[in-house]
């Protein structure tokens, strides 16, 4: 694979035959140290695509396990005619979609707060790191349980408590999982991760160059016009990344939507109707289907986003 | 301007961006009151937890909430399995193991492979890069099923060492990239000064690159515990009573009869404990991690 580049350069040193093989030896050394990461992965995590790729093409359900024969496109005929599996992809872009945005924009204006020098603010930044460092599961079952809960939860114990004050004894409660199913989740989500998008874009706006900022200030730049033209274009990058690194965890989001809503009331996201299909409905060839085309959907974003990183991370090695 | 001259977080803006406050006061004191606001308004759940975890059950289901109910560690109680009989620790036990583990075999797995891709890098290295992390793209779902059948095949369902593989597996990544930004950090002159010295390589990886990675080993070791430990559905779909991770055993808390608000907050506050206090504890490390090296 490497042979061409290396009869180049051998051809540029000059010295044909034993420089190339020195060469090529030293090469080996060098990806020496590579290989296990490599083999490793390859192994774990391309091995199950290629038998989810074989599966899919497989009438597979493990509750008739005499009946695995070869399928053809049928499981993906079922899977792209499924209106389960069509909400699914829709609730997966609208839930990835809302909760990265939203948390960006949340974020951004948060660190732009807590860029400015104020009293407390390594408190304030301490606090809105916390939800971040509570475990998903645990967050899902506090926001459902002690947050949401229509007799007992915070958001109608408050309400209950502020009406009482006015003097009324009829205060609305609201069933917010029921009435909102997929906001609740949303919310819940958008509160883990916009302390993410803050820390990462907090840490963009400190490395802005203060000096070259102090300048367009005495030239008579006003503090808008610094924002749009000088801190928006240094946080682009920032913002790419939080967004790349927040749409690969949001988009596969298992825990939240297992946990608020148990997937019910339309707010079963792919992960979470892919897991049904095969461990409620074991169906498996179905069930391998729905992955491919999950694969195949991530692979035309991710390409996208990776297009995104690798100039960001070519600046860093230009270095 | 390069993204790896980003100072360290926390750090306070010194001379030059202090004289611009000084001229709006009453703006800035506004403004700094709106930033305690909101960071009131992000924690505060995780203090409703932490509060609803002291409470009795009695006092945690009242509406309007009792904020100044006596305090109880009634709940801790339970989470530790007073009345069921049902304990936690061999799932903290499991979550420990795995997460502890994974996260050293991901170390010894990702060091060397980052040094192949910065210090002495391979040819293409670039695409090496952007395969690893293509991997942390593919959906963890469509996977999942062969994993399951292959684990059903050797008999590793319901085995800690094997889910340990998987965060070994689904790190791996994310370790790769972080090594690598940081190892890119080593002066080069040194080992080429090293090894006119004739040091050898354990030596000048121990005497040179050590110390000026151990930030970053520590940024990736944070990051890598935080994910392994936080891992449900893996967890979920492989493990039963046995290798049962501490996320697993959370969901399986809430009951259908009674009340259980107190001990279900009791056991997310003590579940998320470790998550926290080394979060917390290494704030600037999380930073470093979850921008996968990209901020220092």
């Amino acid at each position: 694979m490497s042979v061409a580049v290396e009869t180049r350069s051998s051809r540029a040193t000059g010295r044909p035959g034993r420089r190339n093989a020195l060469r090529s030896s030293g090469d080996w050394a060098r990806r020496a140290p590579l290989l296990p990461a490599l083999v490793f992965t390859i192994i774990v995590t391309q091995l199950p695509f290629i038998a989810t790729l074989v599966i899919s093409f497989m009438d597979w359900n493990a509750y008739y396990p005499n009946e695995r024969r070869f399928a053809g496109f049928a499981n993906f005929r079922r899977v792209i005619t499924d209106v389960n599996m069509r909400s699914a992809v829709v609730t997966t872009i609208i839930l990835t979609a809302s909760v990265v945005i939203v948390s960006l924009v949340l974020g951004l204006l948060i660190a732009l707060l807590l860029d400015r020098k104020f009293f407390g603010r390594g408190a304030v930044r301490t606090m809105m790191i916390a939800p971040f460092l509570v475990v998903p599961v645990a967050a899902a079952l506090v926001w459902k349980h002690a947050l949401y809960n229509p007799e007992y939860g915070l958001l109608n114990g408050v309400i209950t408590k502020i009406w009482s004050v006015f003097g009324s004894s009829n205060p609305p409660q609201r069933d917010w999982i029921t009435s909102n199913p997929l906001i609740s989740i949303e919310a819940a989500l958008i509160w883990q991760w916009t302390p993410f998008m803050m820390l990462i874009l907090l840490a963009g706006l400190q490395s802005r160059p203060l000096d070259v900022i102090e300048a367009a200030k005495i030239d008579g730049a006003s503090s808008m016009q610094i924002f749009w033209h000088m801190t928006m274009p240094h946080l682009r990058q920032y913002l790419e990344l939080g967004g790349l690194l927040g749409s690969i965890y949001v988009v596969q989001n298992f825990d939240a939507v297992f946990t608020i809503t148990s997937g019910g009331l339309g707010t079963a996201n792919l992960p979470y109707a892919i897991y049904q299909t095969f461990y409620n409905a074991h169906d498996y060839g179905r069930a391998s289907a729905a992955g491919v085309v999950v694969v195949i959907g991530t692979i035309l974003i991710a390409t996208l986003a990776l297009r995104t990183v690798s100039t960001l991370f070519r600046e860093e090695t230009a270095r | 301007m390069s993204i790896t001259d980003v100072g360290p977080v926390p750090a306070t803006r010194t001379a030059s961006g202090e004289p611009r406050r000084v001229r709006r006061p009453r703006g800035g004191i506004l403004l700094g009151v709106v930033a305690w606001l909101v960071g009131i308004l992000f924690v505060l759940p995780v203090l409703w937890m932490l509060l609803t975890s002291f409470h009795s059950e009695q006092k945690a289901a009242t509406n309007p909430p009792s904020l100044f109910a006596p305090l109880t560690l009634q709940g801790y109680r339970e989470f530790f399995g007073s009345s069921s009989g049902v304990s936690p620790w061999p799932a903290l036990a499991n979550s420990l193991t795995a997460s502890v583990l994974s996260t050293i075999l991901v170390l010894l797995l990702a060091i060397p492979a980052a040094y192949a891709l910065s210090i002495r890098p391979v040819k293409k290295w670039t695409d090496v890069m952007f395969f690893f992390l293509s991997t942390k793209m593919m959906p963890v779902v469509a996977g999942l099923l062969p994993i399951y059948l292959f684990a059903q095949k050797i008999h590793a369902l319901d085995n800690i060492w094997f889910l340990l593989l998987l965060y070994t597996s689904m790190n791996l990544p994310i370790a790769v990239w972080m090594m690598r930004s940081f190892l890119a950090e080593v002066p080069v002159e040194m080992l080429e000064a090293a090894s006119v010295d004739g040091a050898g390589l354990i030596r000048t990886l121990r005497q040179i690159v050590a110390p000026v990675v151990a930030p970053g080993i520590a940024a990736t070791s944070l990051i890598c515990f935080i994910f392994s430990w936080n891992e449900l559905l893996f967890a979920r779909v492989l493990t039963a009573t046995f290798a049962e991770t501490a996320p697993v055993f959370l969901t399986g808390f809430v009951t259908s009869q009674g009340l259980f608000l107190a001990k279900v907050c009791a056991a997310a506050v003590a579940v998320s404990l470790p998550v926290l206090v080394a979060g917390f504890a290494a704030q600037d490390k999380l930073v470093q991690g979850l921008s996968l090296g990209a901020v220092k």
